[in-house]
């Protein structure tokens, strides 16, 4: 990687890059870290070193026990409807299925592109305001999400299924239902599956904002604690977050590698 | 009975694949059919259960038109024609008796078959049809945990158990091992020899046409240039049909 | 004949399975306490909701382009701020580079504890500790990213082709400079095409990051669903779907003409 041998149009990009990497580093609004100052920092970190082991339980269903279970119950929920209803998505998204009205699988596709584009946390203010504050809205904000999601998932591996199965089934009489439990259904169960955990995890995270605006889950308590400055609260819903996250990634890791 | 008439097939890209066949192979025929890569084999295999559709002609199975058949009388003619291919097309993740009982599903509805009720005479149909292919042991073992030659026979014992007349074989031994090779041939001359089904076969190694099939047909380029017993096909008329390419291609143990 | 022998081989173990299924199904909705009927009953709530979402106020757009030009340079920034961490920090973390083993396990359970966090609660985490304003938002897409990309750039620098690495310590070279030579011109392509994954990631990101003051769109996000005012919610949305759609082809193509 001799320096002579970058070649001249290389190094204009590179500078064009450096350039806009500089314009942007000087046009940031570096306010908000005037009002950072190292007691502060000091302060902040002193705090998040003692966690308030009181909250972890009290019995009370607002502790963080209960409040992760109940996060997790969120996640699962909205996975468990966002893959079963994916499935349906996926048999009008797939286009090697619809092979003789190619239209249907393009708005099958759209579908998921447009349930997929919205941030959960959009998802989660509207289904706040149509059915009320709570975790229920948290489901419903992550089952819709996820339905894109593994939508396009699905469907991409349904698309990529090597036909010549498929064609051998038909040569010595399937027809199309018998293809698709003897044929597909053995195959994409298990890629399936392992998608649905995979999202389980993701939703789990999901699930840990969403009570940011209101939608249950230890999100509420969390942002509450870091807006008023508790920091031994923030530490130890954050140490119960990553605990459950890193367990739930062990469990889940082990399940995926026997569904291989 | 399997017919062809005047069939040709063009690809869309213009490519001739198969030039005016006329062919007629009669129940019981052991039938090989061999020729260089590209001859058109495969096109004229699979175009006799309509997987390859032709463009022109009519190609009769028992005096149904395959070219002609809707959706429901095809599968009703599919159900009659055991196909056994190159790559060991059995799903992976099943076991070994569900492919092999996977051969019958045209002879059951939808709803009776996604819900496994199969019949107590198919199941035993599948214990004999293993037994006979040597593999009784793998009933419920999943299907990607055999060998090559294995599930290659598997396969057999599917169309065995699809108890189909006719059993088509697209290059069946190609990626097999000698010793497996001339098992799975020796089976399919002894389907042939005693039930009398009509075995089509593509071979791209003349010595195994030479010795296990009745009929020998011989493809250039999408047409017919021999069609007789083994012993007219000698060598010198091989090489002339052929060139010296044929013997290239036999990988060299004629 | 028994069940056994019969292609419902593996009944019982699938049934048992549906029920577990269930179980987590009836706990989770008990729990939650979700009723599916509520969607149902509410929808007349949902339809004027979405008759006024169908209005996007198309004359607020002038005042939007700002704010967005705004989220994108913060994605940028952080994009660029943690991959030019994550690499010397996935190098530290392979056993390829470290010989010692627990350096390499502390690193990567930092960063696995960074990966946890879910990245709004960082983005609010920081806006606590440091102040609300662009440079948190910076600050978190960074941290964020650095966890991602440091997670991806190792697992692909572990599965690297371990010849050259022998030939050029065969040859005499010292560690740097096998860096160099024998490590990162085969993960480089890869390192490159994570970096434009996880620009794609925080573009979408940083606009709801602002929902907890880290500055961009999310701000003026936020302030709208507060006023009630789903028709600028609406045309924010809008701006912010075809912005993710206009980075992601540009991002598509620049990846086609350069790797």
């Amino acid at each position: 990687m001799m320096v002579k041998d970058i070649k001249k149009r290389t190094w204009v990009w590179c500078s064009i890059f450096m350039a806009f990497v500089l314009l942007a580093l000087l046009t940031l609004d570096y306010s908000s870290l005037s009002t950072f100052s190292l007691t502060m920092g000091q302060e902040v970190i002193r705090g998040l070193s003692k966690p308030d082991w009181s909250f972890f339980y009290d019995g009370s269903g607002e502790d963080l026990f209960s409040l992760l279970l109940l996060t997790l119950a969120i996640a699962c929920l909205g996975t468990l409807i966002a893959a079963v209803l994916a499935i349906p998505i996926t048999l009008i998204s797939a286009a090697n299925l619809w092979q003789s009205a190619p239209w249907v699988a393009k708005i099958g596709k759209m579908i998921c592109n447009v349930l997929r584009a919205f941030p959960e946390l959009v998802y989660a203010i509207i289904f706040v305001k149509v059915v009320g504050p709570g975790p229920f809205a948290g489901v419903m904000a992550i089952g819709v999400h996820q339905i894109g999601m593994l939508g396009k998932l699905f469907t991409e591996e349904m698309e990529a299924m090597n036909d010549h199965l498929i064609e051998e089934a038909q040569a010595v009489g399937a027809n199309f239902w018998q293809t698709m439990f003897f044929v597909r259904v053995p195959y994409l169960a298990p890629i399936y599956s392992s998608f649905a955990l995979n999202h389980f995890e993701i939703a789990v995270r999901s699930a840990a904002t969403l009570g940011l605006v209101g939608a249950g889950g230890i999100g509420a308590p969390l942002i509450f604690a870091i807006q008023t400055r508790t920091w031994s609260k923030v530490s130890i819903i954050l140490l119960g977050v990553v605990v459950t996250v890193f367990l739930l990634d062990q469990l889940t890791g082990i399940i995926r590698k026997k569904l291989r | 009975m399997i017919t062809f008439d005047h069939v040709s097939k063009i690809y869309p890209n213009g490519v001739q694949g198969l030039t005016d066949i006329n062919l007629t192979i009669a129940q019981g025929e052991f039938v090989a059919i061999i020729g260089l890569s590209g001859a058109g084999k495969s096109t004229l295999l699979r175009s006799i259960n309509k997987l390859v559709p032709i463009t022109e002609g009519d190609i009769r199975v028992n005096e149904r038109s395959v070219t002609k058949a809707n959706k429901k009388e095809l599968r009703l003619i599919r159900r009659q024609i055991g196909l056994i291919s190159q790559q060991f097309n059995l799903v992976k993740r099943s076991t070994v008796q569900k492919n092999v009982l996977s051969g019958r599903l045209g002879y059951y509805s939808t709803w009776k078959s996604i819900l496994g009720l199969f019949t107590k005479e198919d199941y035993q149909q599948t214990q004999t049809a293993l037994a006979s292919v040597g593999l009784s042991d793998k009933l419920q073992t999943r299907s990607d945990q055999l060998s090559g030659g294995q599930q290659q026979r598997v396969l057999i014992a599917r169309a065995l158990v699809q108890q189909a007349p006719i059993i088509l074989a697209d290059e069946p031994v190609a990626s097999l091992d000698p010793i497996t090779t001339e098992k799975v041939m020796h089976d399919l001359q002894q389907i042939n020899q005693t039930m009398a089904k009509t075995i089509v076969i593509n071979l791209h190694s003349v010595p195994l046409a030479r010795t296990y099939a009745t009929r020998v047909i011989a493809l250039k380029a999408g047409k017919i240039v021999f069609d007789g017993s083994p012993e007219v096909l000698t060598d010198e008329r091989l090489e002339q049909i052929y060139g010296k390419a044929i013997f290239e291609e036999s990988g060299g143990d004629l | 004949m028994k069940l056994r022998d019969t292609v419902h081989f593996h009944l019982y173990k699938h049934l048992l399975l549906l029920i577990f299924l269930l179980l987590c199904f009836q706990s989770s909705v008990w729990i939650t306490g979700a009723d599916f009927t509520k969607i149902w009953t509410n929808s007349n709530q949902m339809t004027a909701f979405f008759a006024r979402f169908l209005h996007p106020d198309v004359r607020y757009i002038p005042k939007l382009l700002l704010p967005l030009l705004k989220t994108l340079q913060m994605s940028f920034l952080g994009t660029i701020i943690g991959v030019a961490m994550a690499l010397p920090f996935s190098l530290l973390a392979t056993t390829v580079f470290t010989e010692n083993r627990w350096l390499s396990i502390v690193i990567r359970f930092i960063l696995g504890l960074i990966r946890t966090v879910p990245n709004l609660l960082l983005a609010a985490l920081f806006v606590a500790i440091v102040g609300i304003g662009e440079a948190t938002g910076v600050l978190t897409i960074a941290v964020f990213t650095f966890g991602m990309v440091s997670q991806l750039m190792f697992q692909a620098i572990e599965t690297i082709d371990q010849a050259p690495i022998e030939a050029a310590a065969a040859v005499g070279a010292n560690k740097w400079q096998i860096t160099i030579y024998a490590i990162l011109p085969q993960v480089m392509g890869q390192f490159a095409s994570y970096t434009f994954y996880a620009f794609e990631v925080n573009v979408r990101a940083s606009t709801v990051l602002g929902y907890v003051g880290a500055g961009g769109i999310g701000v003026i996000l936020n302030a709208s669903l507060a006023l009630m005012n789903y028709e600028r919610v609406s045309i924010i949305i809008l701006l912010i779907l075809i912005t993710v759609a206009v980075v992601d082809f540009c991002s598509e193509r620049v990846r086609r003409a350069f790797l």
